[in-house]
């Protein structure tokens, strides 16, 4: 058996570390050992460590690194992957993309491992019309907290516990996703440069349909809420062919830079953010069609720079991700004038259309809209305005991303998953000693 | 859990009726508390404190039976306070200024102040470290005193008792390192308490709010010795390389 580290473990926004006894997987009997022989501190699995949270770490516990179990097969007759829960969406795509097929659902990063995907049920651009990740898998092998090995169906309750159950219903150690067949590895992209919020929205409500990708960004500096909507489908061989590309086919994306290891304090402050998005939103032209964009371009353009989630220096920083209805879409004008008063920089603001959410009882897409700000942690009331906002979004029956949160309350969470405790049913059959615990989980009384 | 914030859901109070722990917790953030915790001998003071807090609205403000004279029940009493969640910061503030004077004229008193100051925290804080170490994160408060600095001749009983507490602390911020738990050393001055009531008032004194306000700001920033107030840091390295002569012409 692999030797356990003392190690100090973080999300993505480098915000609360704790230090957990980190151990490499090395095979399902081993993690089943893991489990049965655990501390009171518990055991979680970690991934690549893009929760922005604390969804990933747990201190004390026995934290095992799924990304040491990498295998996967494409399966191309039955259009799926098999793959090991470490295995990068990274990797798949490379081996993938080649041989004419994607992942069902994209993420903003591919550095993200299958496990992860699951365990925070990903969405991504086209989540209006395919849902997310745990809509396309067919199979998984997750190993419970009695050290058992199941092979759960989307019949079973325990697989949609586990979709978006953070990690908490068992260990998810391989899984069966279906993949979709593509012509090349471009995307053919609309743009649409709007000039206040509204337009951005109700171009959004009327046209989001017409595209299988569709997101916007949103001039989070600018009170009028200007935004560039960007909209594709895979392109054909027959558009890659017109416009003169020669690889069609070819897929290696490649860093095009890290960001420095010291950064510091304030970088990111009101100016550097404004020059930012005002510069963002000039480079979009005012309407384009038909442009062929890389895939990588197009669904993971930070992935181009290697660590930068170090730019926020070393307070880190935190994503706020929030979910509302149609009938409360007046909530994403608010959010952001509310952190545009608060003086919060964010140079990454996202706003998306969800479809109809999942079977998951903790899958957090729901029907609306979605709205993502990233947020340097530094902020003065930063904390009372997102309590503010929190309120807001849970009075209309929406609630927030945990593979994003890092500062709810255990109550907001409560009331905004109405089927926690549905959830806590089925996970006290699959983990009745509660084995499985992160930071998130002892944060918000999972 | 600390959050992104750094706003703590969960503390405990070692000295529960200290006024400089008191306004520590008025002073911090207070959207995420979930638990107080404040530990010391069943008393009408405690009792009071509690119902301080909780007519703030502070939520789960609950009293502790703590005796730091009586080590032998230490162990359990902290484990039991960590068994029910994790703790995000512990403040170490119970301690005895004595008297001097007595002191001198009866030895006992100096070895109970030696032993509620130095000997109850060397064993209450070896407690706390393996549970925060367990945990794998927290921080550890600890209240020392810019009198631990130099020995004077007006307290020096209390005084080497904070400067063996201090002492402890840095080792034991030292043996926790990389484990996620942290200690905060904090050496106030001259602080207008109960306990210096009776005392005049030296230069630079502050108020519990004061220090307060400090112990808070440090923790959000990770810092592991604070003076309160600040430039106390200067003066006490002023006084500490003070030749012998000079310094005991002082007022004391």
């Amino acid at each position: 058996m692999s030797e356990a580290v003392a190690t100090q473990l973080s999300g993505w926004g480098r915000t609360m570390p704790t230090v957990a006894q980190l151990v490499e997987a090395n095979s399902s009997r081993q993690i089943a050992d893991l489990i049965t022989q655990s501390s009171s501190r518990g055991v979680l699995a970690r991934g690549l460590g893009r929760s922005y949270g604390d969804a990933a770490q747990s201190g004390g516990a026995t934290v095992i690194d799924m990304t040491t179990m990498t295998d996967f097969s494409l399966n191309p007759d039955s259009m799926s992957v098999t793959a090991d829960a470490g295995a990068s969406i990274d990797s798949i795509l490379r081996e993938i993309v080649p041989r004419g097929f994607f992942v069902p659902v994209s993420a903003g990063t591919r550095i993200i491992t299958v496990g992860g995907a699951i365990a925070a049920d990903i969405h991504g651009k086209n989540h209006h019309r395919d849902g997310s990740f745990g809509a396309h898998v067919t199979e998984m092998v997750v190993i419970d907290g009695l050290g058992e090995q199941h092979t759960l169906t989307p019949k079973d309750p325990k697989f949609w516990a586990t979709i978006g159950g953070m990690g908490l219903t068992g260990i998810i150690t391989r899984a069966t996703f279906t993949v979709i067949p593509i012509q090349s590895s471009y995307i053919c992209v609309d743009t649409e440069r709007a000039k206040t919020l509204d337009s951005v929205m109700s171009s959004m409500m009327e046209r989001d349909h017409e595209y299988r990708y569709t997101v916007a960004w949103i001039d989070s500096v600018s009170s009028s809420g200007r935004g560039v909507i960007t909209r594709g489908d895979h392109a054909s061989i027959a558009q890659c062919n017109s416009e003169g590309i020669k690889d069609p086919e070819s897929y290696d994306p490649k860093n095009i830079a890290t960001a420095p290891g010291l950064v510091p304090r304030g970088l990111l402050n009101k100016l550097s953010v404004r020059a930012f998005n005002e510069g963002w939103y000039r480079k979009h032209p005012r309407s384009r069609t038909g442009e062929l964009q890389r895939i990588g371009a197009f669904f993971h353009p930070l992935d181009g720079v290697q660590d930068w989630n170090r730019i926020y220096g070393p307070r880190g920083f935190l994503q706020y991700q929030f979910q509302v209805p149609d009938t409360a879409s007046d909530l994403v004008g608010v959010a952001l004038s509310k952190l545009r008063e608060i003086g919060a920089p964010s140079f990454l603001t996202v706003l998306k259309r969800f479809g109809p959410g999942n079977q998951g009882p903790l899958s957090f897409p729901q029907s609306g809209w979605t709205l993502a700000a990233d947020l340097p942690a530094g902020i003065s009331d930063l904390g009372r305005t997102l309590d503010e906002l929190d309120e807001r979004v849970s009075a209309v029956g929406g609630r927030l991303y945990l593979a994003k949160d890092s500062r709810q309350s255990p109550a907001n969470f409560a009331r905004t998953y109405p089927r926690l405790d549905e959830w806590r049913g089925i996970r006290d059959t699959m983990d009745p000693n509660h084995v499985f615990a992160s930071d998130l989980s002892r944060r918000l009384e999972i | 859990m600390l959050d992104a914030l750094g706003e703590p859901q969960s503390v405990l109070v070692l000295g529960g009726t200290s006024e400089i722990a008191l306004a520590t917790i008025k002073e911090m953030p207070r959207h995420r508390l979930r638990r107080v915790l404040l530990a010391g001998r069943p008393s009408e003071s405690l009792d009071a404190a509690v119902a301080q807090l909780k007519a703030l609205n502070i939520a789960g403000v609950e009293s502790i039976e703590f005796d730091a004279k009586n080590t032998g029940t230490h162990g359990a009493i902290i484990d039991a306070a960590f068994d029910t969640s994790d703790i995000d910061v512990v403040i170490l503030a119970f301690g005895v200024l004595g008297d001097q004077m007595t002191a001198e004229e009866d030895p006992s008193h100096a070895v109970e102040i030696a032993t509620v100051n130095y000997t109850g925290s060397v064993s209450a804080g070896l407690h706390i470290a393996r549970r925060l170490k367990n945990q794998g994160h927290g921080t550890l408060v600890v209240l020392s005193s810019v009198a631990g600095d130099r020995a004077r001749r007006s307290n020096f009983v209390y005084g080497s008792t904070k400067a063996g507490l201090d002492a402890f602390a840095q080792g034991l911020d030292a043996a926790l390192e990389k484990t996620g738990a942290h200690v905060l050393i904090v050496r106030p001055g001259f602080v207008r308490t109960r306990m210096t009531s009776h005392l005049p008032e030296a230069p630079m004194t502050t108020n519990p709010e004061d220090v307060a306000k400090i112990i808070v700001s440090a923790l959000k920033k990770g810092k592991s010795t604070v003076y309160a107030p600040g430039p106390l840091r200067f003066v006490m390295a002023g006084l500490k390389t003070l030749p012998k002569p000079l310094f005991r012409k002082l007022p004391s």
